[in-house]
């Protein structure tokens, strides 16, 4: 019999996905480049503020960033080695960014971590630990951790749901991790029901990764679990179905308000990696600097699946897995429907750097588009319902100002509408524009 | 390193991957689907139908290629809307009209109803209609009167160059409005014997609407690979049949549904017309509402208006109406407020 599989009911699109390149490949311990750019400006909030100077010496998992105010999190070196510069380095979206360049001590042995009862921390103590960390959200926006963890008070949080959906096309990396280290994925969920002060959680993974239903579903029966109901949920193959409000949907069937938050209606989503940097940070006292990415894509000579140090330039990874291929016609920083396009390999690895992948002309689309023929069929693909065709006719007619009565300030760019536009139109850049110029 | 390594990479805004849909794509489906129709066509009314479809599809793109370049746009007669338009001008007209009608037609079609009005996608009416409009506005009796008999014996060249009043005959649905059905019957034989060679297409009428079989599995075809929704069709061709069996016959309730369905334009028109992108709404419930008053103006102009046949003008007057009907019927919103929880 068939189980109804669990997912969002409007939208979504299914492009093909591309995994098999990486699925498979055990996740590669990349040696430690010679130099790293450690952006400042990472992610979602405050960029920090270079606590080391030139000429400084740094040991791998020191503080050298702090935010001095507002919302952000800690950096931390990811190498051993001396303080080059601190200048700046190109950045995926910013174009460029302030960084701390470290030339790495090729002598430095490893830092190693020793395990210890966690147990025994109070939920002030966890979060300071994730806090000190410099632990965000490393499978979207970069959201910082410890801040997400401490809902207001009058947020009544009852779910944790862990996100193992990875629905962007070649990306392997959460699916690797929900393979290779089950147990700390687990562990890092039942550290986050203490913090929130609550016993239930659900593992969201689509289907087309069985055999990491299967290890996490193994590890849940093999872990003591206390109190704690963790439940794994198989979701239907279908994107964006690892998209916040989609997945929380398709598990617990409640809805987030445009605007709002998960906690307004009683969740918290985490990444199932970022579950195991939290177990990292708590467990290990282990700073968030090193990162496992896909590098996939018929352009570059040897896909994988392999873990970095943040600040890795791209152009060291592609030396590292041998090359790019003569074909190559796109390099993009994340998966290919939300990722960014870059245009110089000097760009370093960050927190939220899911994969860099190497597409060529046979696989990115690069058709000129034409005029919207009014198909409707970006209005059945996006999963907010949105009407895409609208904004995109207003901003080209100059009116991209009254494009909020189409709800652009909902729409988190997943790309299904432009994903499915048989006219090719930029649908995603349009909307970008017209967040830009209407008014909320 | 590599010697690419130096290299500026392209970059554009996500998503980077597409779907492997065109509009290209879509167009050439929708004239592989007008084909078959076509070949019937010419056994049916002789090779002419063929000149009269091949003449409009080169008026029509010809006409897009001047227009476009009159009005400085990129030229876009690959993607093969105008061949889509110039097919179904000469669908919708008398296999026996002179040659040089589907030219003007297919002028009127491609200049003034699609790109003076903004080229694809922003024509308020289905091009290939007002093409016809124009023409039986402006040549009636031509329009009205160049019917041929169907052929029986597969000489496909026996139409050609004869005058139309010799050949002339007249459509079911001309003889149904003056004769009734006793009347039908007479010319076209018993009423089972009328159902299949209708639904097959051995009947006088337009080049290209006769075949309701044809018809159909193009349309099911397009609706197999999503192109278009069965919504359009089925509520237009279901209202069509309800409405002329409540309304059709001499007292209420006797009206018969099939002939009114397999008879005119229903099946060009429902699969074919009604279902163009640009002139019908998007959402299914307003699919459901537009292909229903399609059905209703169809009848209506059959029953009480001064031409036999209404698909044309039905879909015509519901063409300007899709805006509004955008208005109206908007996609769901996933949660659009705080507070709007489940």
């Amino acid at each position: 019999m068939d189980i109804p599989f669990l997912t969002f009911p409007k939208g979504g699109v299914h492009p093909e996905e591309s995994k098999a390149l990486t699925a498979h490949l055990e996740t590669e311990i990349m040696p430690v480049p010679a130099e790293v750019d450690i952006l400042l400006n990472q992610h979602f909030g405050a960029p920090c503020t270079p606590l080391v100077k030139k000429k400084d010496v740094v040991r791998e998992g020191d503080l050298i960033g702090e935010v001095e105010q507002g919302l952000g999190a800690k950096i931390h070196a990811s190498v051993t080695g001396t303080v080059k510069n601190i200048g700046t380095a190109p950045h995926p979206i910013s174009v460029t960014a302030p960084s701390v360049t470290i030339q790495t001590d090729p002598e430095a042995e490893p830092r190693t971590y020793e395990p210890t009862d966690w147990t025994r921390f109070s939920r002030e103590e966890l979060l300071a630990r994730i806090k000190n960390a410099g632990i965000v959200g490393i499978g979207g926006a970069g959201f910082p951790t410890h801040v997400k963890l401490a809902p207001p008070p009058e947020a009544k949080v009852d779910t944790l749901i862990l996100n193992g959906a990875e629905c962007e096309p070649y990306l392997t990396t959460d699916h690797r991790a929900m393979l290779e280290h089950p147990d700390q994925i687990i562990e890092g969920a039942k550290i986050i029901l203490i913090i929130l002060g609550i016993t239930e959680c659900h593992v969201g993974i689509e289907r087309n990764k069985s055999d990491a239903i299967a290890a996490m579903k193994k590890a849940v029966d093999d872990t003591p679990l206390g109190g704690f109901h963790i439940q794994v949920d198989t979701l239907k193959v279908k994107y964006p179905q690892g998209s916040e409000k989609q997945l929380i949907q398709s598990i617990s069937g409640r809805k987030v308000p445009g605007f709002g938050l998960p906690f307004d209606v009683g969740v918290i989503v985490q990444n199932v990696g970022t579950a195991r940097a939290i177990y990292d940070a708590v467990v290990l006292d282990k700073p968030l600097y090193e990162k496992v990415i896909t590098i996939s894509g018929k352009g570059i000579q040897r896909p994988a699946n392999i873990q970095v140090r943040i600040g890795t330039r791209v152009r060291d990874i592609v030396s590292y897995l041998g090359g790019t291929t003569p074909d190559l016609a796109k390099v993009i920083l994340g998966g290919p429907m939300m990722g960014f396009a870059i245009s110089d390999l000097d760009v370093p690895v960050t927190k939220t750097t899911s994969g860099v992948l190497f597409l060529t002309d046979d696989e990115v689309d690069a058709n000129a588009h034409g005029q919207c023929i009014h198909c409707g069929w970006c209005l059945d693909a996006c999963p907010m319902g949105l009407s895409p065709n609208e904004v995109g006719v207003y901003v080209e007619a100059g009116r991209a100002g009254e494009t909020a009565q189409f709800g652009v300030f909902e729409c988190f760019e997943c790309g299904c509408c432009a994903f499915v536009c048989p006219a090719k139109r930029p649908l995603v850049q349009f909307i970008r524009l017209a967040k830009r110029k209407a008014k909320k | 390193m590599t010697k690419t390594d130096s290299r500026l990479w392209a970059v554009s805004v996500s998503p980077h991957v597409k779907s492997g849909e065109s509009v290209e794509k879509i167009m050439w489906t929708v004239v592989g689907c007008l084909v078959p129709p076509l070949i019937l066509s010419i056994f049916l009314f002789g090779f002419q139908t063929l000149l009269i479809t091949l003449i409009s599809v080169g008026s029509c793109v010809a006409t897009e290629a001047v227009s476009q370049k009159l009005l400085h746009r990129p030229v876009t007669i690959k993607d093969g809307s105008a061949v889509i338009t110039g097919m179904l001008l000469a669908y919708i007209i008398p296999p026996g009209v002179p040659y040089w009608m589907p030219i003007l037609g297919g002028v009127m079609s491609i200049y003034v109803a699609k790109h003076l009005l903004g080229g694809i996608g922003f024509n308020i009416f289905n091009p290939a209609l007002i093409g016809r409009a124009f023409l039986v506005a402006t040549f009636p009796v031509a329009m009205t009167s160049a019917w041929l008999a169907p052929i029986h014996d597969a000489s496909i060249f026996k139409y050609m160059g004869s005058g139309v009043d010799a050949v002339s005959t007249a459509t079911p649905l001309f003889v149904l409005k003056h004769y009734g059905i006793a009347g039908l019957i007479e010319k076209f034989g018993s009423l089972s014997s009328m159902y299949g060679s209708f639904f097959i297409g051995w009947r006088p009428g337009c080049i290209g609407e006769t075949s309701a079989l044809l018809l159909l599995l193009g349309g099911l075809y397009l609706i197999y690979k999503g192109y278009i929704t069965w919504h359009i069709p089925v509520s237009m061709i279901v209202s069509v049949a309800f409405l002329t069996w409540v309304f059709g016959g001499e007292k209420l309730f006797t009206g018969q549904p099939l002939i009114a369905v397999l008879s005119g334009g229903i099946a060009l028109g429902a699969f074919f017309m009604a279902t163009d992108y640009v002139t019908s709404p998007t959402q299914k419930s307003a699919k459901l509402l537009f292909g229903t008053c399609i059905g209703v103006l169809t009848v209506l102009i059959r029953l009480k208006g001064g031409y036999p046949e209404g698909v044309c003008y039905a879909i015509l007057l519901m063409n300007p109406l899709t805006p509004a009907f955008e208005q109206w019927f908007k996609p769901k919103r996933f949660a659009p407020q705080k507070g709007a929880v489940k």
